[in-house]
């Protein structure tokens, strides 16, 4: 099953965000999304998750029409992490993790499982009862990604899940970078479908089984990262220079610049 | 950490409700015991006067307070959290600023006619204040929306601007207005629970029934709320359907409340800011506690409203700002401590 765009365009006032995009995210996958500052990136994601409309073009999620999901069902199904979440209510860490919670009727025990295991797994089990608003902004950023883990945490009967995360890790320092990728696999295996927007290319080249690259909302290249990633589409998309090399010990590309 | 869990909080306000309840009806100009206010509840009155003080008079006054209290604090919790905003209250959807222009209309134009005209036993000051604040209401959500939905931005500054307008009308009535007018224009600003009678009483308890058993199933929502209208979403709300049915619920809440009782302020905007900083901002505790608690608060000062100045009393309204004010003070100093 998958999650799939087909032939949007968006037009917001008076602009071309998006020009015949189609795009298809497969469950197990994990699909990144790369590209130069406004290339439409985040557009993408909010047409693909139903927070705008298309202005053309349709999307599906497991076959059905995205829109004609009644809204708790699709909640069981697509977690959506979005850039910034802007809450300045105290609410403790458990409180937000269990707000991922709500589209679901599991109980409070389960429930509480459920958010401690999340918390631990985005390294956030110290911040279990500290103030949302006291926190760092990487802290933050690792309770909401736990607040989305927690959304999906059990597989849904209603058909495959997907996690949608916009610059996951753009908060964060580098073990918490690699975690949120580890984590990011973990789900992709078992079979959840990932997609995200990320900016640092080898973090991209890394994790993601398709990498689409975003240019002037429409889709300048797409495929697997070693077939992607070359010097000329990064000079062509991002007007950078940069040499393509192999990781030593990953063997996906190495993007230098 | 917070201070209290929440079904403490909740505990000690239900038993306290009571307790100042009975207080309240000991005190007045004509001070009664406690004894002789339990037997009276009880059927055996010592005296007819005693009698006819409790039940016509301070009963029905108490439980106007009860109701208008909790009304006033939960519909300011919903605001808070409709809004994301902890420094939204009821009034920010115009409903105030519509009945206060709706009431001084009726002062006006009306007259004389208000003290005897009554209809159905209710002022045309009351039915003034409630239509006035309807409308008020009606347009600013219609401002505020559109194809895309409601949108709160929107509507926080169209509240904003509906509420200049009308304090621009409420000057101008005002102006026009003979000294007896104007009296009573500001005497129905600051709140009074002094008409208190049966009928406004069971009109305002239904309202307060009706909003405290539907609210429960939108706390959920709030919460999401908290996090973002799209976030909401993402997690299955509706957030259209939520909107309306809570900004309805207010509407009506707070348009009755002002009518049966004028302008109480302090209590839609201070009580659920307390009660948060208290127990934090989790909705499902968040509304009943801070019902609860408008109503201890309401009633207290309604008490001490008749007896501070006796024989006459003060309007209730000066009383809840005087009560509240220090005791908010005194918790964000605490909170300023702890952080």
């Amino acid at each position: 099953m998958t999650m799939l765009a087909k032939d949007i365009s968006l037009h917001l006032s008076g602009f071309d965000l998006l020009r015949n995009i189609s795009l298809e995210v497969e469950a197990g996958k994990v699909t990144a999304i790369v590209g130069p500052n406004g290339a439409g990136k985040s557009s993408l994601l909010k047409v693909l998750t139903g927070d705008i409309p298309a202005s053309k073009g349709d999307v599906y999620l497991n076959s059905r029409l995205l829109n004609q999901w009644p809204l708790l069902e699709k909640a069981q199904m697509l977690a959506v992490l979005p850039q910034h979440t802007l809450l300045n209510f105290s609410f403790t860490a458990d409180e937000v993790v269990g707000l991922g919670r709500i589209p679901h009727q599991t109980g409070i025990v389960k429930d509480q499982q459920i958010i401690t295991e999340a918390l631990e797994l985005v390294d956030a089990s110290y911040l279990q009862r500290r103030f949302y608003t006291q926190m760092s902004g990487g802290e933050k950023q690792r309770v909401q990604l736990a607040r989305v883990l927690a959304q999906i945490w059990q597989s849904s009967t209603l058909g495959d899940q997907f996690l949608v995360l916009d610059e996951p890790t753009s908060a964060f320092d580098l073990s918490h970078q690699k975690l949120t990728l580890d984590i990011v696999r973990q789900l992709a295996s078992k079979g959840v479908g990932v997609v995200m927007v990320v900016h640092d290319l080898n973090l991209a080249a890394r994790c993601a089984d398709n990498l689409v690259v975003i240019d002037g909302g429409v889709i300048a290249a797409h495929g697997s990262p070693e077939i992607v990633l070359t010097e000329t589409l990064i000079d062509d998309v991002f007007n950078v220079k940069a040499i393509i090399s192999e990781h030593p010990i990953t063997k996906r590309p190495l993007v230098i610049t | 950490m917070r201070h209290f869990s929440a079904g403490r909080l909740i505990g000690i306000l239900l038993i306290l409700l009571p307790v100042v309840a009975l207080f309240s009806l000991t005190v007045g100009t004509v001070s009664i015991s406690w004894l002789e206010a339990l037997g009276a509840i009880f059927g055996n009155a010592s005296s007819a006067q005693i009698d006819t003080i409790l039940f016509d008079i301070r009963l029905p006054r108490i439980l106007l307070a009860i109701f208008v209290g909790a009304v006033l604090a939960s519909t300011g919790a919903v605001m808070q959290g409709l809004f994301r905003n902890p420094l939204a209250d009821p009034s920010l959807i115009g409903v105030s600023s519509g009945a206060s222009v709706g009431a001084s209309i009726m002062i006006v134009t009306a007259g004389g006619a208000i003290q005897g005209g009554a209809l159905v036993g209710l002022s045309l000051v009351s039915i003034g204040a409630f239509v006035g604040g309807f409308l008020a209401t009606l347009l600013v959500y219609r401002l505020a929306t559109s194809g895309m939905g409601t949108s709160v931005t929107t509507m926080l500054l169209a509240g904003i601007a509906i509420g200049a307008l009308a304090g621009a009308l409420n000057s101008l009535l005002s102006y026009f207005s003979d000294n007896d007018m104007l009296r009573q224009i500001s005497l129905w600003q600051m709140g009074n629970l002094s008409g208190a009678s049966w009928l406004k009483v069971s009109i305002m308890g239904v309202v307060a029934v009706l909003l405290m058993s539907l609210f429960p199933r939108d706390s959920k929502a709030l919460n999401a709320l908290l996090l973002g209208e799209s976030e909401a979403r993402h997690l299955g709300i509706n957030v259209q359907w939520v909107k309306r049915r809570l900004i309805a619920l207010t509407a009506l809440g707070v348009g009755v409340s002002v009518a049966v009782a004028g302008l109480v302020g302090f209590v839609g905007l201070i009580m659920p800011h307390i009660i948060r900083l208290m127990i934090g901002p989790d909705h499902r505790w968040l509304i009943p506690a801070s019902g609860l608690a408008g109503a201890v608060l309401l009633v207290i000062a309604d008490s001490l409203a008749r007896v501070v100045v006796i024989p006459a009393e003060l309007p209730t309204g000066i009383l809840t700002a005087i009560l509240g004010a220090p005791f908010f003070v005194i918790l964000l100093l605490q909170q300023r401590k702890d952080v």
